[in-house]
């Protein structure tokens, strides 16, 4: 670990969350594209949070700020974690251990919708947590080590050899993107923004955390994507794994809601076939 | 020595004092003082042989043969005793007094033979057994200290029960003796002893409220457990009268290494298995459910189940690089990934507790079958956090459950509100059961890396690692889905008025501080207890070196993680936001906060939202079934392959 490190690490936390937003109001612009829209400005989500700031913040309980916090300060440690270059299995558990206060105060709430809405959004964990895991382990058996920085110090090949890895974890980026057609945490009631499932009962800065928190997690699933063809370098890397996470989009776009069962079956089933596969067959590709 | 005669003895002693006492408020003080003891005794052991390399016991001819005699009355006695018993038994429990009778058959076989092996070391204490008798003398001790009050309570509420107090508090404390004895004997059949005395504790402990649920579910447990103790038997005359390997002392039996002492390890392997309550003999643990809380807490935390990962953990080094250990791995597996998953679908508090007890074992089995140094780090240091926080938790919903009347998950929605630390004592049980940087996280790390690390045949670690990954995704489900019940803002005022005892408390708090503690500083726990343990093992050339360890880095960041959860309530403490307070969205006007709301047609409807308990996705029945299935075949499979 040097200082370059340190830098990322840093920058991580400081510049995260204004690249987080960029693909936010990117993924905005594609989407309205693909409907035939012309879409908000790219920094709309900037100004989004900018305004929810001003505004007044009404609460169910007071309680509900300090677990949105523990959302926030979680998810800037696994990212913190990763972009340190240290060890990718921990940084994942930070991950997990952010979407559950999420959950938390989604809970604390309970009003019906946060209710079904956390619940969701914790089925949803429950699909895709052994998805993440595999990834985690196939790096390891790839590069013979949890440290980030020995993953994208590693062999050329990795993206070969962890290829079933890599399709099972650009399936369940739909999840955690919250896209459809798995999105089922995030919308209930009519489709309306107002009351989105998990955010029903958040309001003002509270829903301004949560939004700067979801930044932070889509540069960190970018960069989990970027792991796979890091060996390549920056330039070829980058690129490919923009153009995978936005891939997203179309998807999203092209696909509608399915059943929480459903999802269950279907994530733990790709789980299974892609990812477990891969990694008992890695022997013979390696 | 003395110590340990005293840790043996002196809950005996105690036990007796405390049956024949004359008042229930002597019997409590007595009680007290004897956890108090009992506490200090464990600590001075741990303190005197601090980080010692493993230290054993040779007794005098005279003593030794005295007390062979002793333990052979002792258990022809306690197997008296249970065919005793057994005059109240039903229909399909035919098979006990069968059972009772082959293991006394077996062992007086061995002990009388003509010519047996000749124990030189009795007794021993390494760093292991000392976090056992931490474990035992300081969580036993705390549970016993809460039952003093929730025994009152019990017995209050619960007329139709004969008061037989004085016996249950004399079982609880022999209960302790006993498991004192198993982590300090190295003399086998002195073990064995020990062992049954606690299947005895347990059916007793259990039958206790003397309904017919309790009597039927006491005879489970003992069957099962006598499965165990047959085979344990076995093990024992094989080590007396078979081939190969002649021994009674189990220094020897794990030295002996995977080519001579396989098959008597895979046969106490099968007594850990049942004892530990693993797939195929899952349902006694649950069926034990029908005790007062505190027993539950004393076999899911402290004694019972530990004594068999205990005896597991410590063969584990017969068990590396062996299809046997990796088919206990196995079974150890399909038990977590079986049990994680149904304990989702479970609403009792106590169905979920017990559930996610056999999970975590299976964990541990699967640690103590791969038996490298990694492993058993990962296992001791299992153990630890396991017996902490569920015995936390037991009481705590034992405490719950007086105050609000229901152990059902969903009546203890807003405790955070109703009942703050009693709630925030619960909380830090879940996250240390579970959630990151606590527990359980840095044992399943290490798992992972140890896993992917073996080599038994292509393709096992891998299957038990992805075993590991499918069964931690429900865990995260169900203590969520839990904690989010707890946190939830109470849709109505629903204030608890009583108070919790002072013996509760006493017990709840310092467990809590424990639990707290043994997460923050786990370094030094691996350092005092774990270390020189894993050095021994390593440095007798009884288990593989590897230099696996977590990296420094890591345990910064979890620490990190830890300061994290204890900082931000602190700063939210001094400095909370300001926010205006309103009821919860209903999608209609709220009439009554965020109870009831104007729906359609103008009516007032009440708000009802319940949690998700999957059980139309998991059949709790079919998938235990098929669990045992899979468990019963890999066991079939380990016996065989324990066959050279």
């Amino acid at each position: 670990m040097n200082v370059e490190h340190w830098g990322f690490a840093v920058a991580f936390l400081v510049l995260g969350p204004l690249l987080g937003a960029l693909l936010a109001g990117l993924d905005r612009r594609l989407t309205a594209r693909m409907q035939s829209r012309q879409g908000p400005p790219l920094l709309q989500p900037i100004y989004d949070v900018l305004k929810l700031l001003e505004k007044d913040t009404v609460v169910v309980t007071e309680l509900q700020t300090l677990y949105l916090w523990g959302f926030l300060f979680f998810m800037a440690i696994s990212g913190f974690i990763l972009f340190l270059g240290s060890d990718l299995l921990l940084s994942l558990f930070a991950l997990t251990v952010s979407g559950i206060f999420l959950c938390l105060a989604a809970y604390s709430t309970n009003s019906p919708y946060s209710n079904i809405g956390s619940s969701r959004e914790l089925m949803l964990m429950m699909a895709y947590e052994p998805m993440l895991i595999l990834v985690a382990l196939g790096f390891f058996l790839v590069a013979d080590s949890f440290r980030v920085s020995d993953i994208v110090a590693g062999s050329p090949w990795q993206v070969v050899q962890l290829f079933g890895i890599l399709l099972g974890f650009l399936f369940i980026l739909t999840i955690k993107l919250r896209k459809s057609p798995f999105d089922l945490s995030s919308s209930h009631h009519g489709h309306q923004e107002l009351v989105k499932g998990i955010t029903t009962d958040l309001s003002g800065s509270d829903l301004a955390l949560v939004e700067i928190g979801h930044w932070y997690e889509n540069v960190i699933l970018l960069g989990w994507l970027y792991l796979f063809f890091a060996p390549w370098g920056l330039a070829w890397a980058l690129p490919i794994s923009l153009v995978l996470f936005f891939a997203e989009v179309l998807v999203d776009n092209t696909h509608a809601r399915l059943k929480w069962a459903t999802t269950l079956k279907m994530t733990w089933a790709v789980t299974g076939v892609l990812g477990v596969t891969n990694l008992l067959l890695l022997p013979l590709i390696a | 020595m003395p110590l340990i005669a005293l840790l043996i003895g002196f809950p005996l002693i105690a036990g007796l004092a405390i049956l024949f006492a004359p008042t229930h408020a002597r019997r409590a003080d007595l009680v007290r003082w004897s956890v108090y003891g009992l506490g200090g005794a464990s600590l001075a052991l741990a303190l005197s042989y601090f980080r010692m390399e493993p230290q054993f016991f040779s007794l005098g001819a005279g003593v030794a043969g005295a007390l062979d005699m002793a333990f052979l009355l002792g258990g022809i006695a306690l197997s008296a005793y249970l065919l005793f018993a057994c005059r109240r038994i039903k229909g399909r429990e035919w098979y006990i007094p069968l059972l009772i009778l082959a293991q006394t058959g077996l062992m007086l076989f061995a002990e009388l033979a003509p010519e047996h092996p000749e124990v030189a070391r009795h007794f021993y204490v390494d760093s292991f057994s000392i976090l056992m008798a931490l474990i035992v003398g300081l969580v036993g001790g705390l549970i016993c200290l809460h039952a003093i009050r929730y025994m009152q309570d019990y017995q209050a509420h619960d007329h139709e029960v004969k008061d037989r107090r004085p016996a249950f508090f004399f079982m609880l404390f022999v209960f302790l003796g006993a498991m004192f004895g198993i982590v300090f004997s190295n003399h086998l059949p002195w073990l064995f002893f020990f062992w049954e005395v606690t299947t005895l504790c347990s059916f007793w402990l259990i039958s206790y409220s003397g309904t017919e649920e309790a009597v039927r579910n006491g005879f489970r447990a003992l069957g099962l457990n006598l499965i165990g103790g047959v085979a344990f038997a076995g093990a024992i005359v094989w080590l007396t009268h078979g081939p190969g390997l002649h021994t009674w002392e189990l220094d020897q039996l794990i030295a002996a290494g995977s080519t001579l002492a396989l098959i008597p390890a895979v046969l106490i392997a099968i007594a850990g298995l049942t004892k530990s309550a693993q797939l195929p003999f899952s349902s006694w643990l649950l069926g034990a459910m029908v005790a007062p809380t505190p027993v539950s807490a004393l076999l899911h935390s402290s004694t019972m189940v530990k004594a068999g990962v205990f005896l597991l953990v410590k063969l584990s080094p017969v068990f590396h690089d062996t299809y046997a250990g990796l088919l206990l791995s196995l079974v150890g597996g399909v038990t977590f990934l079986v049990t994680s998953l149904v304990a989702i679908n479970q609403r009792n508090a106590k169905r979920v507790l017990a559930y996610s007890t056999i999970a975590n074992l299976g964990l541990i089995v699967m640690c103590a079958g791969v038996g490298t140094a990694t492993t058993i780090w990962a296992a001791i240091l299992l153990i630890l956090f396991h017996a902490v926080a569920k015995a936390l938790l037991f009481l705590s919903v034992g405490t719950t459950e007086h105050l609000i009347g229901s152990r059902d998950i969903e009546d203890m929605e807003g405790l955070v509100y109703r009942r703050p630390v009693l709630a925030a004592m619960m909380l830090v049980g879940i996250l240390g059961m579970f959630l990151a940087p606590f527990g359980m996280l840095l044992s399943k790390y290490t798992c992972f890396q140890a896993f992917l690390t073996m080599d038994v045949m292509p393709g096992d670690g891998i299957l038990l690692a992805a075993i590991l990954a499918f069964g931690s995704a429900p865990t995260l489900f169900f203590w969520s889905k839990w904690m989010g019940k707890l946190v939830a803002m109470p849709r109505r005022p629903n204030p608890i008025e009583a108070a919790i005892p002072r013996d509760e408390a006493i017990a709840l708090f310092t467990l809590t501080v424990i639990t707290y503690v043994a997460c923050a500083l786990f370094p030094l726990a691996d350092w005092i207890f774990v270390q020189p343990y894993t050095e021994f093992l390593t440095g007798a050339g009884l288990i593989p070196l590897t230099d696996d360890r977590i990296p420094w880095e890591t345990i910064a960041m979890m620490t990190a993680m830890l300061g994290g959860i204890f900082l931000l309530p602190l700063i939210f403490w001094l400095r909370p936001p300001r926010f205006a307070v309103v009821s919860g969205y209903l999608s209609g006007a709220n009439v009554d906060g965020s109870a009831s709301y104007r729906g359609a047609m103008g009516a007032e409807r009440e708000v009802e939202s319940r949690g998700y308990y999957l059980t139309g996705f998991i059949q709790e029945d079919l998938l235990v079934r098929r669990g045992l299935i899979g468990a019963v075949i890999l066991m079939t499979l380990m016996l065989w392959s324990a066959n050279p």
